[in-house]
């Protein structure tokens, strides 16, 4: 788009209709701030979820809280006088559909049944993945950051970005339609092993996994036309000057997690439409009986699944290299190592999915190839934090909350990836293999990992997005209990996978060998409450801050990259006149000039101008 | 952290412990290295008013040192961990001391079958009826100890895994397929055998039960349970079918 096309097309824009400005907008910015939306919305349902998980497994069986019925209740039928809830459940139940009673089938008495239970955690680990984290890193991040700090106007196609938001609601609201048709939700795990998911008959889910397949499937345009549009901005709209090495971290991150989507998502495309077949065409692509192969699906799912993986993360270690050097006030340590490190993740990735097939009957010999892979990919992660500690080391550290929430995201992908290592050992995997201690690993990478780099770009970018600071002291105790809460909830976990205990069981007390983690799992349920409702906390600063924030600066942290030389309230176009880049992005502390920081707008008298890895 | 280990019974489970151990140090070591540089940088560098942070961009000499270390521990790390891996999956030690059991996975239940008094599972006894002569049961599992158990693993309807945590093996059936798995029980008791695999509403208390008996103890077991061997094995064909 050039120039004088974008400023029309700005001014065509300047007295928009509510429905153009808010809801269809074609603004980057706007359509960033939607995804911010839809994944803050979902991250409460999918927390909300995770905690009937933990309610189950802390008391096994017993009542739910609030919804719960009274033991009277629960045995004859009669109303607790004391309880009204045992009255709105007498009421609820002496419907002639009780049949039809969503609660009553679910949770009859307060008490989640087992098939209930199996598509909550299918469901808490669908909507975290596909639509918390996703949404939020590469939608909302994706979107606001790419153009803004790359100093163009737009996305290369705003019309396809807009599209792809709303595709993307389509595809949550299919998401949880499933919850409420006949049969219940998708039961099969997020992971949707065949035949379990292939054939209604062994879960007795039908239109839930179904719906669960399209959703994926709707949700697999969303992306991909997300991804096409981040790629061509990327490569084709950068403001003059900005080489691809002087592209600030995250951007690189975007752009490496964009061509991700883009090779990966057709693979889930296919496999999901396979599974469609399987279900609702009678054809028997996973079914043995039918001549199909259950372990396909492994192989497909997980050559999507495993690059997944890294696109969760890779955003949050753009993110942490951002705040790093802001924070630290210095160049952040070894530019270039950084970006090859993300470029060897992109490649690594595609040779390590069989690492999830260990013990799946899939060929040992294989075991051992991919057991290499495996341990390969560590490498360029190492050298991540490796660089990450070398930007502290030296540095004049502001402990702002953005940069205690990249801290912490720094420590705990350090434990994530550490226990990756005991998975991809493949005699040790043997016995951890399908056990809470990949559970905790999971959790540490996507939870400590990307969960903690969300919460610390919400806070870094709220001023450039909303014109307002965050409650400074709100954040400040936010982190602390989530911090403190999330290792309460995961770290424990290690301990249960080292005692055997499986993931995905109802009810650990049915097994022997399980019985001496009853107080473990009680504790970890507290610390996993006590980390969901601190989020109100955030929800609630978030609100509150939208609205009384103090008002924000242009460039609050004194940072260099383009997106803070942007005036709020950011127009539709981004730049009176677009900006011209004269270094890379973390210049800070450099000795031609006084002040600590040097924007990489900023032409200097001198001649001089520095790139990167130049010493 | 370790201790938590349910107590290993098995030839190769002290064996996998090792490698347990040995990761769980070096990742403390590397753990504790990394946070306390991490600690260490946070105070020493903290903000001060006026001070002014090292102007760098890396080093490539570090970057080439800790490229190559990790490279170097983790491909050693793989390396040293391939031929116990081997050992367990690949191979099937071949001893005087070694039965076979056939595993069949269902929704929610261990289908365990014995070869019966001719060795073989599902080949009909030299009868005339050709009645097969294996025992089979749900969920009890009995094995001698001292003696390498085959497992023959299958699956009627879905993907399940056949767990036993104290002898540090898991293996999925997976239908369609015979998987073949293999433990030895050092130490008579009894175990659990989880499902590890979601299987299903009935996946959480699919649970079956291994027996590893002495010698005697197996003896008299299969005595007692095992169809009767027949008579004459080189003329067989007038013995009457065994009775399942």
């Amino acid at each position: 788009m050039s120039e004088a096309t974008a400023t029309k097309h700005h001014d065509a824009h300047a007295h928009q209709s509510f429905w153009s400005k808010y809801i269809f907008s074609l603004d980057h910015k706007t359509i960033g701030k939607q995804f911010l939306t839809l994944g803050l919305l979902m991250l409460f349902v999918g927390g909300g979820l995770a905690l009937l998980i933990r309610w189950q497994l802390a008391y096994p069986e017993q009542p739910l809280p609030l919804i719960g019925a009274s033991k009277q209740f629960a045995e004859t039928g009669e109303p607790d006088s004391t309880s009204s809830w045992d009255k709105t459940w007498a009421e609820w139940l002496s419907k002639d559909e009780k049949d039809q009673n969503w609660l009553a089938k679910n949770v009859p008495t307060g008490v989640i049944t087992p098939a209930f239970y199996n598509s909550v955690f299918t469901m808490h680990a669908t909507i975290m993945i596909f639509f918390v984290v996703m949404p939020i890193l590469v939608g909302c991040f994706g979107n606001f950051l790419i153009p803004l700090m790359i100093g163009t106007r737009d996305m290369a196609f705003p019309l396809l970005n807009m599209l792809s938001f709303w595709v993307a609601v389509i595809a949550g609201i299919v998401m949880i339609a499933g919850f409420f048709v006949p049969g219940g939700h998708a039961a099969a795990g997020w992971t949707a092993y065949t035949p379990l998911s292939s054939d209604p008959q062994w879960t007795g889910v039908d239109w839930g996994q179904n719906l669960w397949c399209m959703s994926l499937l709707i949700l697999g345009i969303s992306s991909l036309m997300g991804s096409i549009n981040y790629i061509t901005t990327i490569i084709n709209m950068r403001a003059p000057g900005m080489t691809l090495f002087r592209m600030p971290l995250v951007i690189w991150s975007l752009f490496i997690v964009a061509i991700l989507l883009l090779l990966a998502l057709p693979v889930l495309t296919a496999a999901l439409a396979l599974l469609l077949f399987d279900r609702m065409a009678g054809t028997s692509f996973f079914t043995p009986t039918g001549g199909g192969e259950p372990l396909l699906w492994q192989h497909l799912f997980w050559f999507f699944g495993h690059p997944e993986v890294y696109i969760l993360i890779l955003p949050g270690m753009g993110i942490a290299s951002e705040m790093l050097p802001v924070f630290s006030r210095k160049p952040i340590f070894g530019y270039k190592a950084m970006v090859w490190a993300m470029i060897a993740i992109a490649f690594l990735g595609w040779i390590v999915w069989g690492h999830h097939m260990f013990q799946s009957g899939m060929s040992p010999a294989l075991g051992a190839t991919f057991m290499v892979s495996t341990m390969l990919i560590a490498v360029p992660s190492a050298i991540k934090t490796f660089n990450w500690l070398g930007t502290l080391w030296g540095g004049n550290i502001r402990f702002t909350t953005p940069m205690l929430h990249t801290l912490a995201f720094v420590s705990m992908f350090v434990i994530g990836g550490l226990s990756g290592i005991y998975m991809a050992s493949t005699p040790v995997d043997i016995f951890i293999h399908d056990t809470y201690f990949i559970v905790a690993h999971i959790h540490y990478v996507v939870f400590g990992g990307s969960v903690f780099a969300i919460f610390g770009a919400i806070v870094f970018w709220f001023p450039k997005m909303f014109g307002r600071m965050m409650n400074e002291k709100l954040n400040k105790i936010h982190f602390w209990l989530t911090f403190l809460a999330f290792n309460g909830t995961f770290f424990p976990m290690h301990i249960l996978g080292v005692g055997g205990h499986m993931r995905r069981i109802y009810n650990p007390m049915q097994y022997e060998f399980l019985k001496d983690f009853q107080g473990m799992n009680e504790f970890i349920s507290i610390s996993a409450f006590a980390l969901g409702f601190t989020q109100l906390l955030f929800l609630f600063n978030v609100i509150y801050s939208l609205v009384r924030g103090k008002k924000a600066e242009d460039n609050p942290w004194n940072a260099n990259t383009l997106e803070w030389t942007a005036i709020y309230p950011i127009p539709h176009g981004n730049f009176a006149t677009l900006p011209t880049v004269y270094r890379g992005p973390y210049e800070y502390s450099a000795p031609e000039v006084e002040e600590d920081w040097l924007p990489q707008t900023k032409k200097l008298a001198t001649a001089t101008t520095h790139g990167n890895g130049h010493h | 952290m370790l201790d938590w280990l349910p107590p290993n019974v098995s030839t190769y489970g002290g064996e996998i412990d090792k490698f347990f151990y040995v990761i769980y140090y070096i990742t403390a070591v590397v753990f504790f290295l990394v946070a306390g540089a991490m600690v260490l940088f946070l105070v020493k560098y903290r903000y001060k008013e006026g001070r002014r942070a090292t102007y760098t961009h890396g080093n490539t000499t570090l970057e080439i040192v800790w490229t190559t270390a990790t490279v170097a521990a983790m491909l050693i790390l793989a390396l040293v961990s391939k031929p116990l891996w081997g050992r367990i999956k690949q191979q099937t030690p071949m001893t005087q001391n070694m039965m076979t059991v056939q595993v069949t996975a269902k929704q929610f239940n261990w289908e365990i079958r014995y070869p019966g008094p001719d060795g073989e599972i599902d080949t009909p006894a030299d009868s005339a009826a050709g009645t097969l002569d294996d025992y089979q049961v749900d969920n009890d599992m009995h094995v001698p100890v001292n003696t390498v158990v085959r497992v023959m693993l299958k699956s009627k309807d879905v993907i399940h895994s056949f767990f036993i945590p104290q002898a540090r093996i898991k293996q999925d059936a997976v239908p369609g397929h015979t998987i073949s798995a293999w433990f030895e029980i050092t130490v008579p008791g009894k175990y659990e055998i989880p499902c590890a695999e979601l299987c299903g509403f009935g996946h959480s208390g699919m649970l079956g039960q291994l027996y590893a008996d002495t010698p005697e103890q197996f003896e008299a077991w299969k005595n007692e349970k095992w169809p009767p061997a027949p008579a004459m094995p080189a003329d067989s064909s007038n013995v009457e079918a065994p009775q399942q």
